[in-house]
């Protein structure tokens, strides 16, 4: 293997990393943008990888191989709007603070679908390894272009979704009216409101595209990479989306950015165990490596984020 | 005590209790759904928490570091940070902790355990005072960085201990030293050996310390104060940056006290861990279930220790998973968040009472 297959081979590994992360990331922009936070992104990935694995696994069942990993896509978006609706409930309606809120779900995600695991699976931890996930799609054409075929047009089918959805998440937020009523809730909701604005509904929208969002981070990860769903399945990828929303701050094309860097210096750390001189790293500074890389770039990076303006208020019209 | 009466008999008390009887009702449903006896398992988690004085006490081991890491989260949260990195600074903490309860002997008890105490606790505030000076200095949100704290705290604390602790053929470190031990064997043996410790006296005294800074003393004042409003507090001539950094050195100090204590109180090494024990997480539920008041804190660790020590009951007793334990905190934080579905379900009572009130 020549070094720019090996390169070549480090994008892919990247794209994979980011995939599920910029899934997070980007429910947690649509609902962070019309003001409600969303540090639930944890919870409702954790709910989309539960959901995805059960029912890839009882379409292998059903002998229907072939549609479960595409069955679990929507069963893990489903799921994720379900507790993405509580988390509505309680901060729009019932004015809740929204962090509470939203470590509410962490909490409900982690136990009901563990719980139910159990249920499912006679008391096992794990769901059963799946067989029908996902497998690398090679994009007739351009996958035969060297070095970016096998590094780029190589990838799992989510990881096209999800660079197709940056974009129109991108388009809808900055260039329709949705986009803008969106945006102007999260900044000045009274103002809208006299605006003619529904506030409350386009929250609820916002929050439970999130959790679509989110569920389908989730699903990636089971589906591309673990192939069972456990309860460290999703052990702080929530988190890192959320903290890829802030270093993007709040715009798609940001955080596709900070996710493909924190996917690289993922990547990268399994990519150097490949060279026989890194033996000579203790391990515990390659698994850092991604985490410190993104502190110095975070520390080094001019100019502070802005977070919409009423980011964590819920809007009481009575209020004013 | 006509305080304490007054304080049992008011809106806030009611609805916490409210808060909690509906969580159980809660995972009572969902035990039902799964074909599971409720009633069974939660004689079965009651008899775990209060069965033997064994298990008395390993609730309170069990209590004791999440008050710390919930006092952690509420400082932070009182000056108006978000401290999601109490996880780190337990590790940290722990990590200093061991190192010096295992690398100096020779010392006598007095001043050996202390200065391992000391040392982690500072460990543990540095670590979170770095993340508060990344906020000060550079702007940079502390979600992120203590989000990534923890990550680097766990590999960091893996390190040490793997390179220069370990103890041949094991994946934990040596033991420390007995000097450097805050166990209190004399209390465990009345408590069937159960391992109580130092710590939580210490988490005890943390909560009233945490009371008088923050309402006693001018310090306390700022910290508020740029809770409350930083630029407000900016044009009263108030240093908002060094404020941060010294809420989060004392949000660090708490979280690793934490730490500290499940070393030289309860196992007396540390291992090579493949994730996060998870205390840190479970501090900043406690936090919100004591709606940032120290005291608050102390009962709200109480309730998630305790459900957490005897959800294990439920497996055995009942066979029930204790994940279901998660749902019922769960559900009890967000009826305590969302007083409103409370108040609802409270307004019959209300109302007849208005109506006593009016006769009367």
């Amino acid at each position: 293997m020549n070094f720019l297959d090996q390169f070549a081979d480090l994008i892919n590994i990247t794209l994979v990393f980011a995939t599920a992360l910029l899934f997070g990331a980007l429910g947690g922009i649509v609902s962070e943008r019309s003001g409600v936070t969303n540090i639930a992104i944890e919870g409702l990935m954790t709910a989309g990888a539960f959901a995805s694995a059960v029912a890839t696994y009882y379409m292998e069942q059903a002998d229907l191989s072939g549609p479960a990993p595409w069955v679990g896509l929507v069963a893990a978006a489903a799921l994720g709007m379900v507790f993405a609706l509580i988390h509505a409930v309680a901060s729009i309606t019932f004015k809740a603070d929204q962090v509470i809120s939203g470590v509410v779900i962490n909490f409900l995600a982690a136990g009901f679908t563990v719980y139910l695991v159990k249920l499912l699976f006679q008391g096992a931890g794990q769901t059963e390894t799946l067989n029908a996930v996902f497998s690398k799609w090679a994009i007739p054409g351009l996958s035969q272009i060297p070095f970016f075929g096998p590094a780029i047009f190589t990838a799992y089918p989510t990881t096209y979704i999800v660079i197709i959805l940056v974009f129109v998440v991108y388009y809808v937020l900055f260039k329709t009216p949705f986009g803008l009523r969106l945006r102007s809730v999260g900044e000045h909701p009274s103002a809208a409101d006299t605006a003619g604005i529904r506030v409350l509904r386009i929250r609820y929208i916002a929050v439970l595209l999130s959790g679509a969002f989110a569920g389908l981070g989730g699903a990636t990860i089971t589906l591309t990479t673990t192939s069972n769903f456990s309860h460290n399945s999703i052990s702080g990828q929530g988190f890192i989306a959320l903290a890829a929303v802030i270093f993007g701050k709040w715009n798609p094309l940001g955080a596709l950015g900070a996710t493909l860097f924190f996917g690289f210096a993922q990547a990268l750390n399994n990519w150097i165990q490949l060279f026989p001189w890194s033996k000579n790293i203790p391990q515990e500074f390659l698994f850092m490596l991604p985490y410190v890389l993104t502190l110095l770039m975070l520390a080094g990076a001019v100019g502070k984020a802005r977070m919409p303006s009423a980011l964590g208020e819920p809007y009481d019209p009575g209020k004013r | 005590m006509g305080k304490l009466l007054r304080w049992i008999g008011s809106d806030s008390f009611v609805v916490s209790l409210v808060a909690i009887l509906l969580g159980l009702i809660c995972g009572a449903i969902i035990m039902l759904i799964g074909g599971y006896n409720p009633i069974v398992a939660y004689i079965a988690l009651f008899q775990k928490i209060f069965g033997s004085p064994y298990d008395i006490g390993e609730t309170i081991r069990e209590i004791t570091p999440l008050i710390l890491t919930g006092l952690s989260v509420a400082f932070a949260f009182r000056t108006g940070l978000f401290n999601i990195g109490a996880e780190g600074q337990f590790l940290i903490g722990m990590t200093g902790a061991t190192f010096v309860g295992v690398k100096l002997s020779g010392l006598p008890w007095i001043v050996h355990a202390p200065l391992a105490v000391i040392v982690g606790a500072l460990a543990g505030g540095l670590w979170g005072a770095l993340a508060g000076w990344l906020k000060a200095s550079r702007g940079v949100n502390e979600v992120i960085t203590t989000i990534m704290l923890n990550w680097i705290g766990l590999f960091l604390s893996n390190y040490i201990v793997a390179s220069f602790l370990l103890q041949p053929g094991q994946q934990r470190s040596y033991m420390i030293q007995d000097t450097a031990s805050m166990s209190l064997p004399w209390l465990a043996a009345a408590f069937g050996n159960a391992r109580l410790h130092w710590g939580t006296v210490v988490a005890l005294l943390a909560a009233v310390v945490f009371y008088i800074i923050l309402w006693r003393t001018k310090l306390g004042y700022e910290l508020r104060a740029v809770g409350h409003n930083p630029h407000a507090a900016q044009y009263a001539g108030m240093n908002v940056n060094r404020r941060m950094v010294t809420a989060m050195f004392t949000a660090g100090i708490f979280a690793g006290l934490a730490g500290v204590f499940e070393v030289l109180g309860v196992f007396h090494y540390q291992t090579v861990m493949a994730a996060s024990p998870g205390y840190g997480f479970d501090g900043i539920a406690v936090s919100l279930l004591g709606m940032n008041n120290p005291f608050g804190v102390v009962l709200g660790a109480a309730l998630f220790g305790g459900l957490t020590y005897g959800s294990a009951g439920m497996s055995f007793g009942a066979d029930v998973p204790p994940e279901i334990i998660r749902i019922v905190i769960g559900s009890v934080i967000f009826f305590v968040a969302t007083q409103g579905i409370v108040r609802y379900v409270l307004l019959p009572f209300y109302k007849r009472r208005g109506k006593e009130v009016a006769k009367a």
